[in-house]
């Protein structure tokens, strides 16, 4: 089965690369402008960088916020990337946006870095296993661009793959089922990232299986 | 701990790689996706192509190799050169693009920095400044370095920040393709007073460059294009000379770091 990955644009940034990483990773992708994109795919990412407040309005003015938050609240497959990540929490710091609130907590400036915007490589280290690093050495360096991070609740803290630390710790992987964010850029870190995509388009592989043995 | 970026620079004209020096006497050095993948699988931990022609007519030719490059090497690409509007900067970012540099749109609209932050994030948006030494200070250089304006790089450089400005990209116009090594005074001026990563350009001949960009300059991450082009030095070894010298950098296929 080759998954169909729809990846969100809503007019932000370069889709190029994730598009490319993905489809090296033996997956269908189709770029989704709304939400009539979902109904053949397996799986949705929701890539982007920038702020929260102006990515939340074009989502919303292309009817796609509910359709996202159905998708997750379904637990079906899902990567956020960066600003795709921080959109799950509940809101953003960044301009006081409220986001899709599918996780506890809000998102924080990275008021301790020594450096602002966080740009460049740093270090992904894990608190648990997980497969969507099968094959990557734990501290393996990924690249980041961002000056925000989602911060969950202490009551959803369990949600915590992976941090970084960049003056101080922050949230760089989260996971529960199948819902998956990453605040780095795989699409951007060489060969760990695209063997980083590659593991999500097998998960998405084996929840499509799953999925096909419940219904027969 | 962030690591020290090593970013090779491709000056691109008419969709070819050149490179001159004090931004004149162009010499052709090869195809801009092709270089860029070998620099991806050696270590580079970043790119930035400069379109030095950047007539408007050639918009079509840059996209391309944006999108070329983007689909072949999965590093952070930063492009910059004649981008003069917030439409022109989202065809550049749409086409594979992570990064915008601004520089003599920026400095004739500082406008344009802000729209640009408010629309794509600060994060996207690099100025550019193109500095010649001027006594103890800095003047700014427009248009490649040919035009001489009325601002201080310093107070430009804090200007930009505050106009959104995510990342700087500070080319020395005395020591570019001299071999001279980078200009830290400048650099160390312009790291004390902002707190965005800087990027240090212009001036370098060997691995003891980068480390001093770094520590003497306080730069982030350090640019240069004909040393890498011409194999004079490989980013293996520039990363060995700066790991060496206890800077973080990342390690590159076949080399610790």
């Amino acid at each position: 089965m080759t998954p169909r990955i729809a990846v969100v644009d809503y007019g932000a940034g370069n889709l190029v690369s994730i598009e490319q990483g993905l489809t090296a990773s033996s997956a269908d992708v189709v770029i989704a402008r709304d939400a009539g994109a979902f109904e053949s795919a397996d799986a949705v990412v929701v890539p982007g960088v920038g702020a929260a407040a102006p990515a939340m309005e074009r989502l919303q003015t292309a009817g796609l916020v509910e359709p996202i938050v159905e998708w997750i609240t379904a637990d079906r497959p899902f990567l956020g990337v960066c600003l795709g990540l921080q959109l799950l929490f509940e809101t953003s710091d960044e301009d006081g946006a409220r986001t899709f609130g599918v996780l506890e907590g809000r998102t924080q400036r990275l008021d301790r870095a020594p450096t602002l915007p966080h740009i460049g490589w740093n270090q992904v280290e894990r608190r648990r296993s997980h497969p969507l690093f099968d094959g990557i050495a734990d501290g393996a360096d990924f690249y980041f661009v961002h000056s925000y991070a989602g911060t969950p609740t202490t009551e959803d803290d369990d949600v915590v793959l992976a941090e970084t630390e960049h003056g101080g710790r922050f949230v760089s992987a989260v996971a529960r089922g199948n819902l998956l964010g990453v605040q780095f850029h795989p699409e951007r870190s060489g060969d760990d990232g695209l063997r980083l995509l590659a593991n999500f388009v097998a998960l998405v592989r084996t929840a499509g299986r799953a999925t096909a043995d419940m219904a027969s | 701990m962030l690591r020290r970026r090593v970013i090779p620079c491709l000056d691109v004209a008419d969709g070819r790689v050149v490179k001159g020096t004090r931004f004149v006497d162009l010499v052709d050095e090869g195809d801009p996706p092709e270089l860029a993948e070998r620099y991806a699988r050696e270590g580079a931990d970043e790119l930035v192509f400069l379109d030095i022609t950047a007539a408007p007519e050639r918009r079509g030719t840059l996209l391309d190799i944006v999108e070329r490059t983007a689909r072949r090497a999965f590093i952070p690409l930063t492009v910059g050169g004649g981008v003069r509007s917030v439409d022109e900067m989202r065809d550049v970012l749409r086409a594979g693009a992570d990064k915008v540099s601004l520089n003599t749109a920026a400095v004739a609209e500082p406008g344009l920095v802000s729209a640009c932050a408010r629309r794509f994030g600060s994060q996207a948006v690099v100025v550019a400044i193109d500095a010649l030494r001027d006594g103890a200070a800095w003047t700014v250089y427009v248009k490649g370095g040919r035009e001489a304006t009325s601002l201080d790089a310093v107070a430009w450089a804090e200007r930009a920040v505050d106009l959104g400005a995510g990342e700087l990209l500070v080319t020395s116009i005395d020591r570019d393709g001299t071999g001279l090594g980078f200009d830290t005074g400048l650099l160390r001026a312009i790291t004390d007073r902002v707190s965005v990563p800087v990027i240090a350009s212009g001036g370098a001949a060997g691995p003891d460059d980068f480390v001093a960009a770094v520590r003497d300059g306080g730069a982030d991450a350090v640019l240069a294009a004909s040393i890498f082009h011409r194999r004079i030095h490989s980013i293996a070894s520039v990363k060995a000379a700066m790991a060496a010298a206890g800077l973080p950098v990342r390690a590159t296929t076949g080399v610790a770091a």
